[in-house]
């Protein structure tokens, strides 16, 4: 057992080289099938991805085992661990850096690579066959370049550091366990759709079924993305200690691309499989969700984004990087453009049409996405170019955004309300009336009886979120005649696009409030003073310090008075970690559904006195609300029962 | 619809993975522009860490040196240590900036593993280190005998990067002598 333990890395990286031994296979044997047309070569897809998932899988779990053993001979474990981090720190660790994090990333596609093997039943051999190939060539890509630039097992040998350089404090918590396995799996999970994309291009086969097997892919990776991005929103959030909740930083821009794609992929594919329409678009964007995915994966974790210089300085992971992008990215848009289809397509439809409302969102979509892209990417280019450093900051991406938004929330009402192939303006403006008088009048009403004054802000968020909700309710009056009884049998796709919708909606709400009604201090207290804010009073009570495993704490007891009443005791803290020599702000928040108070301490001054920062910020919840109820949507569509009705067509 | 419009997208991204190899390429020519280069190194009155004596700029001037941005809490700096260590047996002057660091904390680093430096700078608040513009330790500059910055780099220093600099830091002291 001893010496087993003493090999751990050894056979983590050999359980890596079996993957990709077996991930060449999965990608040679399978197409060899598909070319000669052998079933039994085909055949040899699912069993190839089964064992490089379990071989990944193993790798995984022995990284892990060599983070909590404390092997600090292994240079990732002593990079980014320590012998006294609690040991749901140590395994979280795992993915708190670049090399980790690709063994999870490749781990997640050997997953996902499963899940199509085993629910596959349905699809034709052939086209198993031609995924999994897909996702192998991914795979493999990864996994070579894990094992030649960045291999988390490598070894600080002979001299082994007697203790770890500690994990990034920021990473300690919580947050961090969850957060970015949520958002890989939604990235990773794009390349399902990528490669039903790709091979129905090959096989010349981009049909209704296509888009009916990959809508089920498309939507689970979706809400996978959609839980990961208001995970790290969060996160960012209590543990960044200032309270704000988006930054339009790199790292988050580079998730919200593939989302704003995905989704217009999503709808993109419900007009392919209903209509037989929008093919080589959808296609398209399956491949653009795929590459920004990849983009995002690679430029954040290997620095480019955050500095040009990080790039520069490993040419080597560098170029590797920049030579997978485009074989991905540029052999995927090669082959689009050999073998999408010229011909138009067979569907008519007229200009008012749900189709028309449909692609107009997904328009407004991709030029969200656009944006973000070139907000991120402008500051980069503009170094390359040596003209010097300049940030493109939260103030042009919000002008881009809320006007986006507006229209994306007016065609969604629309679009919902609307019909198939033909619909006329009369009729869509006679059901839609009444939602639009309640959305205007709950714009203006509403901020006037709590605020007693309008600011166009609020208006404009609070009657887009009406819109949204009066619409699509409406939509459920008009379908359900009215009967509660009769709305589950609406059927659960519709009821998921419903929920969506609606959580759409609520986010919005959440992010009108807190953008324009949240009320802020910085001031300098001292044990018994009283500060107020809002309706809310804030009495230092007492200091102190905190001993944690890890860190030693500074930290400050608030009562939070309403009302001559204390509703809360709030203890932020200040923490220092001595491993790393760096501090942490950790807010102390009390939480209801209305409002967030937020309290974070900031330099400590003469004679015990602190300066803090307190914040009540109205509607917080509701911006991540919205999206539990996005993502619960994506997951009653899922279920829906077409999908599964197929297999019984299938096997009949 | 023609097939010569579905070869946008893919001619589209060529432009941008072209941009970027391009991009990369001037990058490693380059090396690290920064805007400190041939301006005099920023004015400065610190302790030192190896003895408390206060120093400014003028006690740099007179003899090329590497000044070599560390700290404790810094993994690459120890990493770069040996390397460091290895140049000051050359012959090679180099003066550390301690940045955001503690003295004691300090003082161990160097009782342990070895003092490359002539002497080291403590600057605590990283109020010089923001002059210079550092973005995070370990970064080395290329200062002349006149105290004038003439090349800089960021992250470690090792058997690669000095065969970049070392023959401008050749240069620099062959002109001295």
């Amino acid at each position: 057992m001893e010496n087993l333990a003493l090999y751990l890395p050894e056979i983590g990286q050999f359980a890596l080289i079996l993957a990709l031994v077996m991930a060449v296979l999965q990608v040679v044997i399978p197409l060899l099938g598909v070319n000669r047309g052998q079933l039994w070569l085909m055949g040899y897809a699912r069993p190839f991805a089964v064992g490089q998932a379990l071989f990944l899988v193993i790798s995984l779990f022995v990284l892990a085992a060599c983070f909590v053993i404390d092997d600090f001979s292994v240079a990732y474990v002593a990079a980014n661990s320590n012998s006294l981090l609690p040991v749901q720190f140590k395994i979280s660790a795992v993915w708190g850096a670049h090399e980790g994090s690709l063994l999870l990333w490749v781990t997640m596609l050997g997953l996902w690579s499963v899940a199509v093997a085993l629910l596959s039943r349905s699809l034709p051999l052939d086209m198993v066959a031609r995924v999994l190939s897909i996702m192998g060539m991914i795979s493999v890509g990864f996994i070579l370049f894990t094992l030649e630039t960045s291999n988390p097992f490598a070894r600080h040998l002979p001299s082994a550091p007697m203790e770890g350089g500690d994990l990034n404090p920021l990473l300690q918590d919580f947050g961090l366990i969850v957060h970015p396995p949520t958002l890989y799996m939604g990235y990773v999970g794009l390349s399902v759709a990528f490669a039903f994309a790709l091979a129905a291009l090959m096989s010349g086969r981009l049909d209704a079924a296509w888009a009916r097997w990959s809508r089920p892919w498309t939507t689970a990776a979706w809400i996978f993305l959609t839980v990961g991005i208001a995970l790290g929103s969060w996160w960012a959030y209590y543990e960044l200690g200032w309270g704000g909740w988006w930054f339009w930083d790199p790292v988050e821009n580079a998730s919200l691309m593939p989302w704003l794609v995905a989704t217009a992929l999503l709808h993109s594919l419900a007009v392919t499989e209903k209509r037989g329409l929008f093919k080589s678009w959808t296609v398209l964007l399956a491949i653009f969700a795929f590459s920004l995915s990849l983009l995002g994966t690679f430029l954040v974790r290997s620095g480019v984004l955050t500095s040009v210089h990080a790039f520069a300085s490993d040419p080597e992971r560098g170029v590797f990087i920049l030579a997978l992008l485009g074989i991905c990215v540029g052999g995927s848009l090669l082959l689009y453009a050999l073998k999408a289809p010229t011909v138009a397509s067979v569907g008519r439809y007229e200009v008012v049409s749900r189709e028309t409302f449909l692609l107009l969102n997904n328009l407004v979509l991709v030029v969200m996405a656009l944006a973000v892209l070139t907000g991120t990417l402008y500051p980069l280019v503009y170094d390359f170019m040596g003209l010097g450093k300049l940030s493109v900051g939260a103030a042009w991406f919000n002008t881009m955004f809320v006007p986006l938004t507006v229209i994306l929330a007016v065609l969604m009402g629309l679009g919902a309300a609307s019909r198939w192939k033909k619909d006329t303006l009369p009729r869509l403006a006679g059901v839609t009336a009444v939602a639009a008088l309640v959305a205007i009048v709950f714009a203006v009403v509403t901020p006037f009886i709590v605020q007693g004054e309008w600011q166009g802000k609020v208006v404009l968020g609070l009657g887009t979120a009406g819109w949204l909700v009066a619409a699509t309710l409406a939509d459920i009056w008009k379908k359900s005649h009215g009967k509660l009884a009769k709305i589950p049998k609406l059927g659960m796709s519709y009821l998921g696009m419903v929920l969506a919708h609606i959580g759409v909606a609520i986010t919005i709400v959440g992010v009108t409030m807190v953008s324009n009604y949240s009320i802020e201090k910085s001031v300098r207290m001292s044990p018994g003073d009283v500060e107020t804010l809002g309706d809310y009073q804030f009495e230092f009570t007492q200091s102190g310090k905190i001993e944690g495993p890890n860190y030693t704490s500074q930290a400050v007891r608030f009562n939070v008075i309403q009302d001559g009443e204390v509703i809360e005791q709030l203890t932020p803290e200040k923490r220092h970690y001595s491993a790393r020599n760096s501090i942490m702000t950790e807010a102390a928040i009390d939480v209801t559904l209305f409002r967030d108070i937020y309290v974070s301490m900031g330099e400590p001054l003469e004679n015990g006195a602190w300066g803090m920062r307190l914040q009540v910020k109205p509607f917080m919840r509701w911006t991540w609300l919205g999206a539990i109820f996005m993502a619960l949507g994506g997951f009653l569509a899922m279920l829906d029962k077409r999908y599964r009705r197929r297999v019984g067509v299938a096997q009949a | 619809m023609n097939r010569i419009l579905l070869f946008v997208p893919l001619a589209i991204f060529a432009l941008m993975g072209i941009t970027f190899w391009v991009g990369l390429g001037i990058e490693d020519k380059t090396s690290l522009p920064s805007p400190l280069i041939d301006h005099p190194f920023p004015e400065f009155e610190l302790g030192v860490v190896e003895d408390g004596r206060t120093l400014t700029t003028a006690d740099l001037q007179g003899k090329p040196a590497l000044v070599n941005v560390w700290a404790t809490w810094c993994p690459t700096c120890k990493a770069e240590h040996a390397f460091l260590n290895k140049l000051a047996a050359d012959g090679v002057r180099i003066v550390g900036i301690n940045y955001k660091d503690d003295v004691e904390k300090a003082r161990d680093w160097l009782a342990a593993f070895g003092n490359p430096y002539d002497y080291n700078l403590s600057d605590p608040k990283g109020k010089l280190g923001l002059e210079l513009g550092v973005y995070g330790a370990p970064e080395t500059f290329l200062v002349d005998a006149d105290g004038i910055i003439r090349a800089k780099h960021i992250g470690d220093l090792n058997a690669d990067v000095w065969a970049k600099l070392k023959p401008q830091f050749d240069a620099m002291s062959g002109a001295e002598q």
